[in-house]
């Protein structure tokens, strides 16, 4: 079994827009994915979400406002999991509620130092 | 009570506390003396009570004879320092010490007897084995019963513990307050495995059971009492033991034999219990920290509730979803999935319970031929042949057949 972090990523300026009752369908959406990866006993860490703004460094102190990318693109939270394969951890991340919101998710094999 | 009855009540109430309260006189290397003297007074008590009827004030008493049997122990070990160790190491002969046997000196006594028994230096085994005989006073014969094994396996089991628990130098007192939180972790999952003993054992001895929930619910309210315990974990520990054993004469017959949750009386249910739980669910929710037992708590809650709704099921789906995530655990998964039918839908925790690879418990078996039904009933069926096949306890079986019948009466 490999670790593999799973980062989402969207556009904030739609999460804004949603009414109360798409919020709380939403939670229940990701809740079912998320204990889906548990009671399957690969959930690594729950994770975390993340704020939508932020700050870059960059050398010579160049300290810029986010967003880092385009907007489409916000890097909204991240969570990890473990898997047989990189396929099977892509298969995992298939069920995320974010794709069903236009978003996406990055699978990345963590690569122990 | 009858007569007859009092002495081993009065057993499973006052040895604890007299052990408790001697052993941290005399230290925990002394555990031995402590329950030889606590023992010795019960003789008495039953030689004597026999002959000359009931004292007034039969627990008093019985302090009062320990007391008295402890100071002649301290009498004799000091003259034996007098006479023999004094020559060796010039110590002076410590003073015998009050022996206090008042209800404050007993409750921290037995707080402290319960940190010590539930030291993560001995085996979860031995730690319910070594509460359930020196916190709970109950005898070899019963523990071993509540184990399902015999009473040679526990009483090697409790020497070798109590060994381990000298060599560790453990002392009957409360942990620094740093420590607290850890040490505490580890005393609540030790009741809440005692709790569970009574209440999942396969043993078929109800009153014994009920016993064990009884006393594991006692030792988590000594908890509760404590400021320094008095935590929201150990109240939601509380509050789920209490819901639980709100079903606890609901969930079996006149037969001794296992009802089914669905097929339970709700008449029966506590409510004195299920108030008591929500008390403590309320203390619970103090803080912003949710422990494994306020999930099962939670779930627990909302399993007294008798109405059969879409938001009891939601809710408890969503209990098990945050529970998983701090802990996982088979049955957890599997209860999970059952409450995803009940929310989603049979397709979708179909599909769910496939990816659990628990095809090694007969319950993932079992969770099959219940979702199977009214959707693929060959499916269902060959799914609870193979649970009959792979549990062991004659109450499963029976359950387990029941369903089968069930089924087939339905083709």
């Amino acid at each position: 079994m490999k670790n593999f972090l799973l980062l989402f990523r969207a556009d904030s300026t739609q999460a804004a827009k949603r009414s109360p009752e798409e919020m709380q369908a939403s939670t229940k959406k990701w809740m079912d994915w998320i204990g889906s990866i548990a009671a399957q006993n690969k959930l690594v860490d729950r994770g975390n979400r993340l704020e939508h703004t932020g700050k870059v460094l960059r050398g010579n102190n160049v300290v810029t406002d986010g967003p880092f990318t385009e907007i489409k693109e916000t890097l909204g939270g991240y969570t990890m999991v473990s898997a047989g394969s990189l396929e099977e951890a892509v298969e995992m991340a298939n069920g995320c509620p974010i794709l069903q919101m236009g978003g996406s998710v990055e699978v990345r094999e963590i690569s122990v130092l | 009570m009858q007569e007859k009855e009092l002495l081993p009540h009065l057993f499973r109430t006052e040895y604890s506390k007299i052990t408790a309260v001697l052993c941290k006189l005399l230290g925990f290397e002394h555990l031995d003396v402590a329950e030889d003297i606590a023992s010795e007074t019960f003789l008495s008590a039953s030689e004597l009570w026999g002959l000359k009827g009931l004292p007034e004030n039969p627990a008093a008493w019985l302090y009062t004879v320990a007391k008295n049997k402890a100071k002649n122990h301290l009498k004799h070990r000091s003259v034996f320092q007098q006479k023999v160790s004094v020559q060796l190491s010039q110590a002076p002969a410590s003073e015998i010490p009050e022996i206090d046997l008042s209800a404050q000196h007993i409750k921290d006594s037995q707080l402290q007897m319960m940190f010590a028994v539930c030291h993560p230096a001995i085996s979860v085994e031995s730690q319910i084995g070594m509460a359930l005989r020196v916190l709970c006073g109950f005898g070899i014969e019963e523990i071993a019963d509540a184990f399902l094994t015999n009473k040679d396996t526990i009483n090697k089991r409790l020497l070798r513990a109590k060994e381990k628990l000298r060599e560790e130098n453990i002392r009957i007192e409360f942990p620094p307050a740093g420590e607290i939180p850890g040490r505490l972790e580890a005393v609540l999952r030790t009741l809440y495995l005692l709790f569970n003993e009574g209440y999942f054992s396969a043993s078929h001895d109800h009153s014994l059971r009920k016993d064990l929930c009884l006393e594991a619910m006692r030792l988590t309210f000594l908890l509760t009492e404590n400021e320094a315990t008095h935590k929201p974990a150990v109240n939601a520990l509380l509050a789920l033991m209490s819901f639980q054993s709100s079903r606890f004469e609901a969930r079996t017959d006149d037969h001794g034999e296992t009802v089914l949750y669905d097929d339970q009386d709700t008449d029966l249910w506590d409510e004195d219990l299920i108030q008591q739980g929500e008390y403590f669910l309320n203390l619970a929710s103090e803080g912003n920290t949710a422990s494994k037992y306020h999930f099962e708590a939670g779930i627990a809650y909302w399993h007294t509730i008798k109405a059969d709704t879409p938001e009891k099921w939601e809710n408890i789906l969503q209990l098990y979803n945050h529970l998983l995530t701090i802990e996982y655990s088979p049955i957890a998964a599997l209860n999970r999935t059952y409450a995803l039918s009940r929310a989603n839908g049979k397709t979708v925790a179909l599909q769910e319970a496939k990816k659990l690879a628990l095809t090694d418990h007969y319950q993932y078996h079992l969770l099959l031929g219940e979702l199977y039904t009214g959707v693929d009933n060959v499916s269902a069926h060959n799914a609870l042949e193979k649970a009959l096949a792979m549990s062991h306890s004659s109450a499963d079986k029976k359950i387990i057949s029941q369903k089968i019948q069930q089924l087939t009466g339905k083709d």
